[in-house]
């Protein structure tokens, strides 16, 4: 159906986009690589010539690496599974009709606003410290002993406060998706006998598969990168170092670039193998 | 046939709704009022919601130590300007693959995902390399290029996606009628997209506002956007909540003003294809 | 506050006007951390464009952790983004001897560098040369307060034992009204639960190295180091120790809910300032304890403004620290604010001011705590190392905190004191290894 005019407009149109995001991928990545193989340490001085493989060696073979990857999918997961779960059931809850639904959805979508950085502050400060944080005074109020968030559950606190900001939109998304449900199948199959749970599982879960793996996909990417909320609540403390932590510290805080890049490719290769499977999952999910 | 709903469901839902929008909208309002608080009352057990003594000396203080305007306008400046440039090279690219599918444009599509999986401090050195080789550090056009290039392949297959819902009979048809490639875009195709790129913009606006490491790593001063703000706010020294707060509001009001008042139009496009 | 957003804007004003009139105006791009003392030269900023029309300067004010990332790769990779940096009494030496930052002999007559504290000025030069002149200088003491010790029915003395401390920890203790008898720094970092815990250690006969730069971790002094400071604030400290740092454990003390508090001697005109401290009136001050082994767990710190080797505007700058770091700004502040809160620690003549010593009651501890350290040989048994509280070696901040959150964990309970010592052996190991020691 496309003509050859067509093709090659089309292709024309693509360059630009393309070229760029090879030019920012290639770049950076051919400089890392090279780094990773040099012994790069700024505060010595040294910029020398062959590591070879001994900085990918030493970054694996470290004591935290494997308890950083563990981190990462601890941290990964649980915000998937919170905020896919929340969300669905938000986005049911904001389907109903109901008194408001405009200024509710307003206060559900706010966090996605909130800069990390700030979040991470004011959950860490206002919320979760044991002595002045709301949670406390509430804990006290009850006749509780308060809670030390960030170091009794660091992993369970940071992963609280990365879900609240992905929550609005997992419930977005899924709430588009149950909005476009065809209501007649619902009531059809209400007036066929068919319970709540049963209609929600045989006719609004496989309706929003597409709209799961979506949320999944997109998170997934963005949560991977997870900085700024470690660095604030408990700069990696506490088993909460994950891989995209742990590079940090590598090339900022030790100063070792070399090792850093190592790492920073061993990253890529995760993220990458675990995008891989994804996207397998949710490209069949697209083409359907 | 209407479903009927009876008032005392309804009464039902709106009230396990309205808990949970402010259990969750809570911590933005604890900040926002607490921004009003002197430091005492700030931390005072058992907390005080409304009754306290309102007061702006926070904000006084966080302006006289911190010129606020030119950090928004650093911000506006940055995010306006990478969904600016980041739209006027994503659509014509998103609009390619949409109506032009070729063998490998899945993949094209995911290999664009994918750059964004370099974790960014494996990066910094040579970035920071090539800005200073190229003396533009610190430089508003090096960051509005840098977030415009991290938000590309988001931006691109949201618009993807969103094109990709436009049935292709309308543009067939319009060919039949004899029109040109430029008019199929000029008048067919802009009208039925407008929704799909100004939700694209806004998502791309709330990304770029937010991005907290390019953002904190590259700049000093010339460049220097809200993120850089709220950093010499975290905990200084003694009682800091109800200045920490004041700030946190400066740092997020416009973004969750703007946020609120397109949440329509954000919603609308926000379906990466997920809606059939 | 107004007088000072009013001369804020009359500043603006001046520069502006200085700009027209000479064409030539400097900028100088002067980073900082946003500490008491700093945010206050901020403010005071305009003195300085009044003597100097033809400089502007500009702030980048930034929590401590995210000023170092930023100072430090901006110096690593010459972008030359500062003019002024504020850099620690760690760095100092380390970019020194790299030839990061210019030298500071000549800052003119005023600025009279023999007046500097001997071991504050010998902690900033490299082969005799000055690389960093000093903002503020600390070390570590006890604060306690006067009212719960005497309602404990104890008397501080001006040297206490570690085993005193335990003992008035445990007196003052009081879990029903949240008073904790001890507040101490859990937060991981090396500036943060390292430096004080090095500190504690050289106290206890720990170091870190032996003079062939074995890890020493395995040693009986670090256990005993470990479990004691573990073992008491476990029993007398407050909830969710292994998240508090300086400023977590300056809000507890302020608030009254610490007995003691072991920590920078700065802190001590934050703790006794009324407008801030509920406790202001009942502040006792002591020498940092010790075990009889003739050291003391204080430390020696400085924050200190350096001119890195890629400003393009060097003698702006050098007029800059000139004025901020001389005796003038002293008298400045004096006047301004009141001598309580002039800088602190980096000169002898403060010590030596009577209105100084009326106006702060803290001076003499701070000055005593001052000389008691000493950078160059820090520990009981003789090191390869200078630092009191750190190891100035460039392995060292990475090293710190990553033994400081395992540290941090043993204290949060989730591994023992032995468990902790093992880890931070092998990390030691590892890394020194790697560095090529």
């Amino acid at each position: 159906m496309a003509t050859q005019h067509s093709r090659s407009a089309a292709r024309l149109m693509m360059s630009p986009a393309v070229f760029l995001l090879l030019v920012w991928m290639l770049v950076p990545l051919i400089m890392t690589l090279w780094f990773s193989t040099l012994d790069y340490r700024p505060m010595r001085g040294t910029f020398d010539c062959c590591e070879g493989l001994g900085n990918y060696t030493r970054f694996v073979t470290s004591s935290a690496f494997l308890d950083s990857v563990v981190a990462t999918l601890q941290l990964v997961g649980g915000v998937l599974v919170i905020t896919v779960v929340g969300g669905i059931l938000l986005a049911i809850l904001l389907d109903q009709p109901i008194w408001g639904q405009g200024v509710v959805r307003i206060l559900v979508i706010a966090p996605f606003f909130v800069m990390p950085t700030v979040s991470a502050l004011v959950w860490k400060n206002m919320f979760m410290n044991p002595v002045n944080g709301l949670f406390a005074h509430l804990f006290k109020g009850l006749g509780l002993q308060p809670v030390d968030w960030l170091s009794q559950y660091p992993m369970f606190s940071i992963i609280l406060i990365v879900s609240w900001q992905w929550l609005p939109f997992a419930t977005l998304i899924l709430l588009t998706a149950i909005q476009s449900l065809d209501s007649e199948q619902l009531e059809a199959a209400e007036m066929d006998g068919a319970g709540p749970l049963s209609r929600f599982g045989h006719i609004t879960l496989p309706h929003l598969a597409r709209s799961i793996t979506v949320v999944v996909l997109i998170q997934t990417i963005f949560l991977l990168s997870i900085f700024a909320e470690i660095y604030v609540t408990t700069s990696g403390a506490f088993g909460t170092r994950t891989l995209t932590y742990l590079v940090y510290q590598r090339v900022i805080e030790s100063q070792n670039v070399g090792l850093g890049s190592a790492g920073g490719i061993i990253a890529v290769i995760l993220a990458n193998i675990v995008a891989l499977v994804l996207m397998r999952v949710v490209g069949k999910n697209l083409d359907a | 046939m209407a479903r009927a709903v009876t008032t005392q469901r309804k009464i039902v839902f709106t009230a396990i709704a309205w808990i949970i929008g402010l259990a969750i909208f809570f911590p933005i309002l604890w900040t926002i009022l607490t921004s009003f608080k002197t430091e005492a009352t700030a931390i005072s057990d058992p907390p005080v919601f409304f009754n306290f003594d309102w007061t702006l000396e926070n904000y006084a203080i966080v302006q006289e130590r911190s010129d606020y305007m030119r950090y928004l306008w650093n911000s506006v400046v940055l995010a306006v300007g990478s969904t600016f440039f980041g739209i006027i090279i994503a659509v014509p690219a998103a609009w390619s693959m949409a109506f032009v599918p070729g063998k490998r444009t899945k993949d094209v599509l995911m290999w664009m995902l994918s750059t964004k999986m370099l974790p960014a401090v494996g990066v910094l050195y040579p970035i920071r390399l090539i800005l200073i080789e190229m003396n533009i550090l610190d430089s508003k056009g090096a960051l509005i290029f840098i977030l415009m290039m991290i938000n590309l392949p988001i931006i691109i297959w949201m618009l993807y996606t969103y094109f990709r819902e436009i049935p292709g009979e309308i543009l067939e048809a319009a060919r039949m009628d004899g029109a040109t490639l430029k008019d199929e875009i000029l008048y067919v195709l802009t009208p039925m997209a407008i929704p799909g790129i100004a939700s694209t913009v806004l998502l791309n606006i709330i990304l770029a506002w937010n991005e907290a490491f390019w953002t904190l790593t590259l700049t000093t001063v010339d460049a220097a956007p809200l993120t850089a703000f709220i950093a010499s706010y975290s905990s200084p020294e003694g009682l800091f909540y109800a200045k920490l707060s004041a700030a946190s509001t400066m740092a997020i009001a416009p973004i969750l003003i703007l946020g609120w008042f397109s949440q329509k139009q954000l919603v609308r496009g926000l379906t990466f294809g997920a809606v059939k | 506050m107004t007088r000072t957003l009013r001369a804020l804007m009359g500043a603006t004003a001046l520069t502006a006007a200085g700009f027209a009139v000479a064409a030539q105006a400097e900028t100088i791009t002067i980073a900082t951390v946003n500490n008491g003392d700093m945010i206050r030269m901020q403010g005071l900023t305009s003195h300085f464009t009044d003597m100097h029309p033809d400089i502007e300067v500009e702030w980048v004010t930034l929590e401590e952790n995210v000023l170092r990332q930023n100072v430090t790769t901006d110096i690593a990779t010459g972008g030359g983004q500062y003019d002024v940096i504020t850099i620690g009494t760690y760095e100092v030496p380390i970019w020194g001897a790299n030839d990061w930052l210019l030298s500071l002999d000549d800052l003119g007559d005023d600025y009279n560098v023999d007046d500097l504290l001997p071991a504050v000025r010998g902690g900033l030069t490299v082969d005799g040369t000055l690389y960093a002149s000093p903002f503020y200088g600390e070390s570590s003491m006890v604060m306690y307060r006067t009212d719960l010790m005497e309602a404990a029915g104890l008397e501080m003395p001006d040297e206490p034992s570690w085993e005193f401390i335990r003992e008035a920890a445990a007196a003052m203790t009081d879990r029903e009204n949240e008073i904790y008898g001890i507040c101490l720094r859990g937060k991981a970092g090396w500036g943060e639960n390292m430096a004080f815990l090095t500190a504690m250690g050289n106290s206890f006969g720990a170091r870190w190295f032996d003079m062939d730069w074995r890890p020493q971790f395995d040693s009986e002094a670090w256990h005993n180091t470990l479990t004691f400071y573990i073992d008491m604030m476990n029993e007398y400290g407050p909830p969710g120790a292994s998240n508090n740092g300086f400023n977590e454990n300056l809000a507890l003390f302020q608030t009254g809910k610490c007995g003691m508090w072991i920590d920078a001697t700065v802190a001590a005109s934050f703790v006794t300032n009324p407008d801030d401290s509920e406790v202001a009136d009942s502040v006792g001050f002591a020498l940092a304890p010790d075990n009889g082994l003739g050291r003391r767990g204080n430390w020696l710190w400085a924050w200190n403004l350096a001119i890195p080797a890629s400003s393009d505007a060097p003698e702006a700058a050098r007029a800059f620290i000139a004025w901020a770091t001389g005796p003038g700004y002293t008298e400045l502040v004096a006047s301004e604010e009141g001598w309580a809160n002039v800088p602190p620690g980096t000169r002898t003549s403060l010590y030596e001011n009577q209105e100084y010593l009326d106006a702060a009651p803290f001076a003499e501890m701070t000055l005593r705590s001052m000389q008691a350290a000493d950078p160059t040989n820090p520990a009981v048994d003789p090191v390869p190392y200078t630092g009191v509280q750190f190891v100035a070696i460039p392995e060292f901040a990475g090293l710190g905190t990553e033994v400081g959150q395992v540290f941090s964990a043993a204290l949060a309970g989730q591994m023992s004191a032995d468990e902790a010592l093992e880890q931070a052996q092998e990390l030691a190991t590892e890394e020194m290894e790697a560095a090529g020691y």
